[in-house]
């Protein structure tokens, strides 16, 4: 019981434990949309690219949220039109925009010392310096999100299952595809701090792929994820304390000891009542002649 | 072009559409009335899938008007091969995305699941509301997405290529589903490869490449004139207790070939 309490007499701890389970249950929620659209690379990209927005505001003394926002949602919509062009497609538009902006925080590195400073936490995560203010953004970013997620609930999914039809059924799918990436960009933001540019992805991409193993169902799929990293974010923030290793290893491990027992319970298939399809019990009656 | 008694559900007046190249419609003049049962026939790059998209909506001609009908709902049935499988859905969850516009809260409502199982039960599969879509037959999967149309009660019902890939069973259990929902008043318009499996049941096709090259029935369409102005390539053409049935050119190249 001591090890549970303890860590709890530092606030920032306090903090960091409250913005990991909720950047967890955040990135889990929103990695299920990343992973059925086969968006991991743009997860994995965004990520590098806000490194570059958040290095430049920085350099630049602008509000991270607000520059590093602004930044990566340019990011994912400059990804979306250069992918439309079908001689360059979405995988060499992500490599080609996220990487040049990761390499441009790189070279501000290079300028600025006060920028080396705080962006190295940025790579790896940290725990030390979580205020109470990012706590309150870590939050609403999770419950805007929600919301915004309950709201849309039908048109997400239509659109992240069959675009083409939900387009022609009256879902402005272009506008779905910006509110994905304008919550995933914020997301990503407020979960950067504990989790790190670099392990980011996993937090995208662990979580539902553990929950598409466990379930057929997309809405349960929804809620497995978001409580898997939210578990993980827990976990892995009291190893990190009791460790002395960065929380965004910590978080990234925990999902991944999910992954390695739910694949070998599973045997990496959601578990189904029975494989095989009963066979319709429907006969219409042959029409003798169907000319007219 | 045939003569429409009633007012047409929709029609295409003088369409001509291209994708910034060739034209992939040219000139193409069509009507859908209520009650029709047609078939879009034409061999790959001819224009059938611009047609059914055009008459959907869901894209404006280049050139001439496609009207519709005020009121007139129409569905729209993709085809199965671009569906992905591993999706985790349900069939219940499937059907209900053609409720896409009516709420804004996550959860189904009790009339909307009645109105999904009733669609569900319609076409036989009501046992399967609560089944993954991947544990189904071909003939199933295929009813889902029907059922996911019929949801929002059509007037016309498109189909992209229904019997593209599915084995001879779900070929039959396909065009028979259809052939009862058109008895049931429900217009329907389909688009198919396969002339003699579907084409040839069909009460009227449309024979497309870039042009219209024959309309009517298929006694009158599937005829070797008309046959090789839409696909550019010799066929036979038999009758088989009263059904033309189409023999591609294959077996007319290996007999020159032999010197037969």
């Amino acid at each position: 019981m001591h090890v549970l309490v303890e860590p709890l007499d530092f606030a920032f701890v306090r903090h960091a434990l409250v913005v990991c389970t909720f950047a967890g249950a955040l990135c889990g929620l929103l990695g299920v949309y990343v992973t059925l659209r086969s968006m991991s690379y743009i997860g994995h990209g965004l990520s590098h690219a806000i490194f570059g927005g958040a290095a430049v505001c920085a350099a630049v003394g602008v509000n991270y949220f607000v520059g590093a926002g602004l930044w990566g949602l340019g990011s994912g919509l400059a990804v979306g039109r250069i992918s439309r062009k079908r001689s360059i497609g979405a995988d060499a538009a992500v490599g080609v925009i996220t990487t040049a902006s990761f390499a441009f925080g790189i070279a501000l590195l290079g300028f600025y010392s006060r920028v080396r400073q705080s962006i190295e936490a940025t790579v790896f995560g940290s725990v030390l310096g979580v205020s109470t203010e990012d706590v309150w953004i870590i939050i609403t970013v999770t419950a805007i999100s929600g919301v915004v997620i309950a709201a849309n609930y039908r048109k997400l999914l239509f659109t992240t299952f069959d675009p083409d039809v939900a387009e022609v059924s009256g879902v402005n799918v272009a506008r779905m595809d910006a509110l994905l990436m304008l919550l995933l960009s914020f997301a990503i933001l407020a979960s950067m701090k504990v989790l790190g540019v670099t392990l980011i992805a996993a937090a995208l991409v662990i979580p539902p792929t553990v929950a598409r193993m466990l379930t057929n169902r997309f809405s349960r799929m929804l809620w497995i994820s978001a409580t898997i990293g939210a578990v993980a974010g827990f976990v892995g923030m009291y190893l990190s304390y009791h460790l002395d290793i960065s929380s965004g290893a910590t978080i990234v491990l925990v999902n991944f000891a999910a992954f390695a027992v739910t694949y070998v319970v599973t045997g990496g298939h959601a578990r189904t009542h029975s494989i095989v399809a009963a066979t319709a019990d429907f006969e219409i009656p042959m029409r003798p002649n169907a000319s007219r | 072009m045939r003569s429409i008694t009633s007012n047409p559900l929709v029609r295409l007046d003088a369409v001509s559409h291209h994708y910034r190249g060739p034209l992939v419609l040219d000139d193409v003049s069509f009507a859908i009335a209520p009650g029709d049962f047609v078939g879009i026939v034409g061999p790959s790059g001819s224009g059938k899938s611009t047609m059914l998209r055009l008459l959907l909506g869901a894209m404006p001609p280049c050139r001439g008007a496609v009207r519709r009908e005020a009121g007139v709902k129409v569905g729209y049935v993709p085809q199965v091969e671009t569906i992905n499988w591993n999706f985790p859905v349900t069939v219940e969850e499937t059907v209900l995305m053609s409720r896409v516009n009516r709420r804004m809260r996550p959860w189904a409502t009790n009339d909307e699941r009645a109105a999904v199982a009733h669609t569900l039960d319609r076409l036989g599969i009501g046992h399967l509301a609560h089944r993954h879509i991947r544990q189904l037959s071909g003939g199933q999967q295929q009813r889902v997405f029907i059922a996911r149309a019929l949801l929002s009660e059509p007037d016309l019902l498109l189909l992209d290529e229904p019997t593209s890939g599915v084995d001879v069973r779900t070929r039959h259990d396909v065009l028979h589903l259809l052939g009862d929902l058109n008895d049931r008043g429900l217009a329907v318009v389909l688009t198919t490869h396969d002339l003699n499996g579907i084409a040839a049941h069909l009460p009227y096709l449309v024979c497309l490449n870039t042009v219209i090259t024959g309309q009517g029935a298929p006694a009158m369409v599937l005829t070797s004139n008309v046959l090789e102005a839409t696909y550019g390539a010799p066929m036979e053409v038999l009758t088989h207790a009263g059904m033309p049935f189409v023999v591609d050119g294959a077996h007319t190249f290996r007999r020159r070939v032999r010197g037969a």
